[in-house]
């Protein structure tokens, strides 16, 4: 009878969750090539000297990793509510109040005198608490409140800029910045270092360590399996028992930490200080990460760095050809475009089966 | 045949059709006539293929091989569209109508060719008309959702006929209805199926409809062809015997009874009120319990609170007084507390209610236990020991399944029903909570399922069945309450129940 197993083919395997970020990165190429070319060049040279600018030297792939950094955590705060069903985009605002927490608790360690370690550890502590809690009060709005979680983590991240901007024009503000408003600075010793024989900062390798333990969490635990369920049926969730609101929470929770911790990142090895700097657009740029990686922890890794690179050409088109710094921007704006279009074509397999009959 | 059918009902002939979902056969070379102004039975077990033939027909799924043929002309059918163009048109076992909108706005709406502006005033008087012609009407002002489920089925079928289904098919039309309504619908259809208005192709698991209703049946087994003929022709025990083949059909499991009689309390149920989806109160103070052993049935016509009760029995619904106490203990639908008291449930529509329909089989028969060894080494979920467990349920319950591995929702309607009730009663069980546990299911899975339930009882399990079937409860339990506008207003030991008493309190008399 037909009660043979029926193994996928492979190629259906590989193709279906690679399809469409394929149909629309190549439709993306289209388009911007289309743009470029209305704007007098030669579509091709600006892919080469992309190419060039992302990875063509050393000192070009540093560069690129070291922005793919923080869009490798920013993604997971999109990224690992949506194996939930939930859509947040309040990284800018996690990763923001992530930042400005880590100061706020590194600042007076740094007056006490501590070690280096301690201090760095605090601050990230810091910094992930303060971006969980943003992103959980979303998670617990939706589920408590029946708030629109996708509106609210958005609202939410646009007080806490304000927040940080309150903060560090008022009672954080280091009275020598004088035309950018600042926060004092962490002193050279007690900044994040780089990686061995790389001019990159470590926030690289916690970036990649906690890419690899939430894609490990996600589909190898038991709490990992429970998420599932829970965003694939809730009627079926409270019916096996599961705590759906406090599992909400701590996902959320979870999430916003990862933004909170690159924002830690961003001033402990960065920036040095905490300022409207940081709004830079990591948490944006990660939720574009997450939805081209089709929410796989996993394949966050190579999307941020393919981004990264993009963002990193940037400055090598602005001296080759002169175009603005923006014309990333205008890339990464369609290519989001594209992404959310291509979500109603058809799955790949059907798409085969429709070729190939 | 067809000179008799003026209106023009359609004749419609399947050549040789196959369709495969994979390395799966959902469809073998099947070959049906359907003559015109005829009503044409589709039997066959749970996953024999009934629902794939007639989406091939509407053009939702597209045969790998075979013809249509309508009036006689070789057709291709690329989408539903295409079919209503031909005069094809097919009701479906869930309902399609917007619940919010008017029946008027709804058939409206349905039509091909709505205006940008619509001039209601015209669009009423037109359908007015229309429903002149029609034996029976609906109305036309009432929202959807405040319909009775039968009222709705016939709102589904007029809106196929004012959209000029000459050929309509039905799914299980039957089985969200009550055997009146049923009756009254199919006898509806008949009459003008007889005035060869159309002609009928239903998909039902009931024998008492196909020797009522139909005038020729064909029988689908495992995607082929078994047999068939004209009704009168066939008797019920070769029909079933043309849809099962060689397996066997699960014996009836007597209620035996232990010396003592029914034992402790194990379900308590005192004073719960619950409200419903819009905050109106559905459960008015009910007060119930049941006991190891005992099969406590509660009838009732849908839209009387059973849900509601049933939800809240679910951990899906919070009541907003009365408690719950199972074995002795306050019960809110916790995971610990299920797991500790074995507390089964099989609820309605199970893919709704109790599955993940993109996760597999294997993973959604792994929803009680997942988190408790052999299947979780600490923090660690293991995949082997779900499959492995998975691959013994599916051999135990003869789920029909392609692999472990396949997402449930592809599953037939009973299939997914075996899977549950293999992941539910698969180990000890307490308490076993099930809501019309065989709505959509062939009589052999109906019988299995019975005597699984009959079986967990005679163990020791105390169960509580919720049914609109009136004969299913007859047959099942020992005890029977009648629900009724949220208050249990009826209670009869099986030995002394009377059908026209039972009858009488569903009605609210
Ligand atoms: N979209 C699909 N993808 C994969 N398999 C499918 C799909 N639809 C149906 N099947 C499989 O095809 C077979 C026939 O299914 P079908 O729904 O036609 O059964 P049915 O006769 O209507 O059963 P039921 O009485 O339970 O509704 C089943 O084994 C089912 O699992
Ligand atoms: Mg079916």
């Amino acid at each position: 009878m037909a009660d043979r197993p029926e193994p996928a083919a492979w190629s259906d395997r590989i193709m279906e969750p690679l399809a469409a970020p394929l149909v629309a990165v190549a439709a993306t190429l289209v388009l911007f090539g289309a743009f470029m070319a209305l704007a007098g060049h030669n579509p091709l040279e600006v892919y080469r000297l992309m190419g060039v600018g992302a990875f063509g030297s050393w000192f070009s792939c540093q560069n690129t990793l070291q922005r793919a950094a923080p869009l490798l955590l920013t993604a997971l705060c999109t990224a690992l509510p949506a194996r939930m069903g939930l859509v947040i985009i309040g990284g800018e605002g996690a990763f923001v109040i992530g930042g400005l927490a880590a100061m706020a608790a590194g600042l007076p360690l740094v007056d006490a005198g501590l070690p280096p370690l301690v201090i760095q550890a605090v601050m990230a502590l810091a910094g992930m608490a303060a971006g969980g809690a943003l992103i959980a009060t979303a998670g617990a709005l939706r589920h408590w409140r029946g708030v629109n979680e996708t509106i609210s983590s958005l609202l939410l991240s646009s007080i806490a800029i304000a927040v940080m901007n309150q903060l560090v024009e008022g009672v954080m503000r280091d009275p020598t910045s004088l035309n950018k408003p600042s926060t004092r600075a962490l002193p050279d010793p007690d900044m994040l270092g780089t990686m061995p024989g790389m001019d990159v900062h470590v926030g690289l390798a916690a970036g990649l360590v906690v890419c690899v333990a939430t894609w490990l969490l996600m589909t190898r635990t038991t709490f990992g399996f429970a998420v599932r369920l829970v965003g694939g049926n809730l009627r079926a969730a409270r019916l096996v028992g599961l705590p759906v609101g406090p599992m909400i929470v701590i996902v959320t929770a979870l999430a916003g930490a990862c933004a909170g911790l690159a924002g830690m990142v961003e001033v402990a090895a960065v920036q040095a200080r905490a300022n409207a700097n940081i709004v830079a657009g990591y948490g944006v740029s990660g939720i574009l990460v997450a939805f081209l990686a089709r929410q796989n922890p996993l394949a966050v890794i190579p999307v941020a760095v393919i981004l990264g690179g993009i963002g990193a050409s940037g400055g090598l088109l602005q001296r080759r050809l002169d175009l603005p710094d923006a014309v990333v921007l205008v890339l990464q704006g369609i290519l989001f475009v594209a992404l959310l279009a291509g979500e109603g074509l058809p799955r790949w397999s059907e798409f085969r089966a429709r070729i190939v009959r | 045949m067809s000179a008799t059918a003026p209106a023009g009902a359609l004749s419609i002939e399947v050549a040789a059709m196959s369709k495969h979902f994979g390395a799966l056969t959902a469809l073998d070379a099947v070959s049906l006539r359907v003559r015109s102004g005829t009503v044409h039975a589709l039997l066959g077990e749970n996953g024999a293929g009934k629902s794939t033939l007639v989406k091939c027909i509407m053009g939702f799924y597209h045969a790998d091989q075979g013809d249509l043929m309508v009036d006689g002309h070789v057709v291709e059918v690329r989408n539903p569209r295409d079919a209503a163009r031909l005069g094809i048109g097919m009701v479906y076992q869930h309902f399609t109508l917007v619940p919010s909108m008017t029946v008027l706005e709804n058939l409206v709406m349905a039509r091909a060719d709505v205006p940008a502006v619509i001039d209601w005033r015209a669009e009423r008087a037109r359908l007015n008309r229309f429903l002149d012609t029609m034996p029976f009407r609906v109305a036309l002002d009432t929202p959807v959702s405040g319909l009775a489920a039968g009222e709705k089925q016939k709102a589904e079928i007029l809106k196929q006929l004012y959209l000029d289904a000459r050929f309509l098919i039905l799914d299980e039309p039957t089985s969200v209805l009550t055997p009146q309504e049923a009756d009254e619908i199919l006898g509806l259809v008949r009459g003008m199926a007889a005035a060869g208005r159309l002609t009928i192709l239903i998909i039902t698991h009931k024998f008492r409809e196909v020797l009522a209703y139909a005038d020729v049946v064909t029988v689908l087994r495992r995607g082929r062809l078994a047999g068939g003929g004209a009704v009168g022709a066939l008797s019920v025990d070769q029909m079933a015997a043309l849809m099962i083949g060689d397996d066997r059909v699960a014996a009836v499991t007597e209620r035996t009874m232990s010396g003592t009689g029914p034992g402790a309390v194990r379900l308590a149920i005192t004073d719960l009120a619950v409200a419903d989806a819009d905050g109106m109160p559905a459960v008015r103070g009910v007060s119930l319990t049941v006991r190891a052993g005992e099969i406590v049935g509660i009838a009732g016509v849908s839209g009387n609170g059973q849900s509601e009760l049933v939800e809240v029995l679910a951990g899906q619904r919070p009541a907003s007084a009365g408690t719950v106490v199972v074995e002795g203990e306050v019960y809110r639908g916790r995971r610990a507390e299920t797991q500790r008291h074995h507390l089964a449930l099989l609820p309605e529509e199970p893919l709704r209610n109790a599955c993940v329909g993109r996760m597999s089989v294997a993973d959604n028969m792994a929803f009680r236990q997942f988190d408790r060894a052999p299947y979780a080494k600490g923090f660690w979920l293991s995949q082997a020991v779900i499959r492995a467990a998975a691959r013994d349920l599916i051999t135990r319950y003869r789920v029909k399944t392609p692999s472990p591995d396949t997402p449930i929702a592809s599953l037939s309607g009973g299939n997914v029903q075996r899977a549950v009730l293999g992941r539910e009663l698969g180990g000890i069980v307490h308490i076993l909570v099930a809501a019309n546990p065989v709505f959509g299911l062939d009589f052999a899975a109906v019988a299995d399922i019975h005597a699984q339930i009959v079986a967990a009882r005679n163990r020791g399990a105390a169960v509580l069945l919720v049914s609109e079937d009136l004969d299913e409860l007859l047959e099942l339990s020992d005890r029977i309450l009648v629900m009724s506008e949220g208050h249990i207003v009826h209670e009869t030991p099986i030995a002394s129940a009377d059908r026209t008493a039972i009858g009488r309190a569903m009605a609210g008399h």
